[in-house]
């Protein structure tokens, strides 16, 4: 059996092929409301290997926590529905999988971690017994072995007297330490694809940053493929090693950490780095992108940025451009991203 | 907590002053003649009616006549009826009744009424759950004594399956059908308000974390979202516990049950003002002690509520 702790070798039925972990295959999900159909997600591709850390980027409203939902396999359907497309873990179809063989993917595969930790850990039980929990349901252990195994792990996520905190309930702790339990919770079965669904936007920054620099740190003990969901440009840039930008529904870039920040081949991404107060231009005014994001029942045709971009033309109003090549290593979706490139 | 439980138990004193001060009042206000019709066509002797008033101390203002009340209370006895029996032995013998019969409707309640809630709640849109919806919605709407009466009619005289009437000293059996039309509106407001609550913590971002745990769908149902959609469906259940622990006077008349609601509605009607008081004030006793218990068992079943 493996041990919470230790970073084995992954010991089950799924073994990633040249590290590579997860691919996330020209995935759509639409919503079907009263009002009509929104389209969430429009076509995403991506992959996760072994020990990268992905960053994805977006507004509210861009698709980037539904993408992480449909991943887990934790949307509402119906509502959401995924008409097309294919979420491959080590191989294996998630979305056409059995659902009880699903199941036993979360948590020992792939692990989650919610924005807002007091909402997202039930108020009732106490928080060893939530972590131990895992322990109990996925490995049939008995009761003191697995609050034994909760108390490591709070340990292992620097929670201070975790013996004697084991038991108590979640309103008793600080915001910080909440994400920390939500954490170990997530890390319990060593997952091999941990997502962070916005894991530092409900905490302070000074918290933001322990807390991340404690994902980096599982990340790299663990060698797991990070998914880090995000709006946060700041918190992108240390931890992460390639970034998907995302507008309505689908990447519009994706690269490299360093290439991105050193030059934007999209004028979205090109107008989030814009948008970042910076020492340097102190006293000048801040730039913003103007507009908002579409109503995703209603996308325009052709490029969806194209009403808030400062150099549509014509054919960005009529034709949507894909993602391509633009680089080594990187992709972006602009009739003119060469011309961003180059600016 | 143990702070908490005594500073409830003092509270209750005036609680119990007041209540029974006002029920003592009303009571004796009410307008009739306990000696009329006592000696039969006539008068009675006035021998007879001095010595009746002064043991009932009749004569005495009402705040002199309580304070006596309350004195002989404290000494544990509750006074006799104007018909001269103990009123202490006569709620022992009518509590029994009272208590089984509130057992059956409260077990009959938090068994069917959760059930039905539980599956209503998560089908919520489909066939049972608008059927739960609407036959909780003719519970509601139909009076009890409409109830207790086609009961009665249907499932004791038409199909013979349960006694019509209830003997003077009634087991569990013959109970059972009074049992259920008592409970029968209390359960349909507990089979909604389970459903209610069990849809609503349904879409809660615990219950997703749950789901993304990888946990069964009946644990993520039954551990994790039951346990805080029925924290207020056990605050309505104990407190209608409560009130069922003080009678049922419509369905204990229906069928002919010796019960402490029968008693008060008599005692009332034969303007016996000591057992109307003796068996209010255990009533609002029990009800307070009922009270106490709820507020302790939320405490118990939600973490973040605390007594101290």
């Amino acid at each position: 059996m493996a041990t919470a702790t230790a970073p084995t070798a992954h010991t089950s039925e799924y073994q990633p092929q040249d590290g590579l972990l997860l691919e996330v295959e020209d995935l759509h999900v639409e919503f079907h409301t009263r009002y009509g159909v929104a389209k969430a997600i429009n076509g995403v591709n991506f992959s996760v290997r072994q020990g990268e850390c992905l960053a994805i980027l977006g507004e509210s409203g861009s698709g980037k926590s539904v993408t992480a939902q449909a991943i887990m396999g934790i949307l509402d359907m119906p509502p959401a529905k995924i008409p097309q497309g294919s979420v491959k873990y080590c191989g294996h179809d998630l979305l056409t999988m059995p659902e009880d063989r699903r199941r036993k993917t979360r948590g020992p595969e792939i692990s989650m971690i919610f924005q807002d930790a007091l909402s997202s850990l039930n108020p009732t039980f106490p928080v060893g017994w939530q972590i131990a929990e895992m322990f109990r349901e996925h490995r049939g252990m008995n009761k003191s072995d697995a609050y034994a195994q909760a108390v490591r792990l709070m340990e292992r996520v620097s929670i201070p007297a975790a013996k004697q905190r084991v038991k108590a309930y979640p309103h008793q702790f600080s915001g910080g330490m909440r994400q920390r339990i939500m954490i170990a919770m997530a890390i319990s079965l060593d997952p091999a694809v941990l997502i962070a669904d916005e894991p530092t936007t409900a905490l302070d920054v000074t918290v933001q940053a322990q807390i991340m620099s404690l994902l980096q740190e599982l990340q790299q003990e663990r060698h797991m493929g990070l998914i880090l969901i995000t709006h946060d440009l700041g918190v992108v840039a240390d931890v992460a090693d390639r970034i998907a930008v995302m507008y309505a529904g689908r990447i519009v870039e994706q690269a490299d950490v360093r290439d991105i920040y050193a030059k934007p081949a999209h004028p979205y991404t090109k107008g989030l780095l814009d948008s970042i107060p910076r020492l340097d231009l102190k006293g000048q005014e801040l730039s913003a992108i103007g507009g908002l994001p579409p109503n995703l029942m209603h996308i325009p045709p052709g490029c969806a940025f194209n009403p808030r971009c400062t150099m549509a033309q014509d054919i960005c109003r009529r034709d949507r451009p894909e993602l391509v090549e633009v680089g080594p290593h990187r992709k972006a979706a602009c009739h003119f991203s060469e011309e961003v490139l180059n600016a | 907590m143990t702070k908490y439980i005594v500073r409830r138990l003092l509270q209750m004193i005036p609680v119990i002053i007041g209540s029974t001060f006002l029920i003592f009042a009303m009571v004796f206000a009410l307008p009739g003649n306990p000696l009329a019709g006592k000696c039969g066509e006539r008068p009675c002797p006035p021998a007879f009616v001095e010595k009746f008033r002064a043991d009932h101390n009749l004569d005495d203002p009402l705040p002199i006549r309580y304070v006596k009340y309350l004195g002989d209370l404290a000494h544990g006895n509750f006074g006799t009826t104007f018909q001269g029996l103990n009123v202490l032995d006569e709620l022992q013998k009518r509590y029994l009744i009272t208590v089984k019969l509130a057992v059956i409707a409260l077990l009959f309640e938090a068994i069917i009424g959760v059930l039905a809630g539980v599956l209503a709640g998560i089908r919520k849109g489909k066939f049972i759950d608008n059927l739960v919806l609407v036959s909780t919605l003719v519970v509601i709407s139909i009076p009890t004594f409409v109830i207790g009466s086609l009961a009665q009619t249907i499932f004791g005289v038409k199909l013979g399956w349960f006694p019509v009437t209830t003997p003077s000293k009634p087991g569990w059996y013959d109970l059972l059908l009074p049992g259920l039309v008592l409970g029968s509106l209390s359960l349909a407001y507990a089979a909604r308000l389970t459903r209610t609550n069990l849809a609503e913590n349904l879409r809660a971002d615990y219950v997703r974390t749950a789901v993304a745990k990888g946990l069964s769908r009946p644990r993520v149902i039954g551990v994790h979202t039951l346990r805080n959609s029925l924290i207020p469906v056990v605050t309505f259940l104990g407190a209608d516990f409560g009130g069922l622990l003080g009678g049922a006077i419509i369905t204990e008349r229906i069928f002919n049950i010796r019960g402490v609601g029968g008693y008060i509605f008599q005692s009332i009607n034969s303007r016996d003002g000591t057992a109307v008081v003796g068996a209010v004030t255990m009533l609002v006793i029990v009800y307070l002690f009922m009270n106490l218990l709820v507020d302790i068992l939320y405490g118990v079943l939600d973490p973040r509520i605390s007594h101290d």
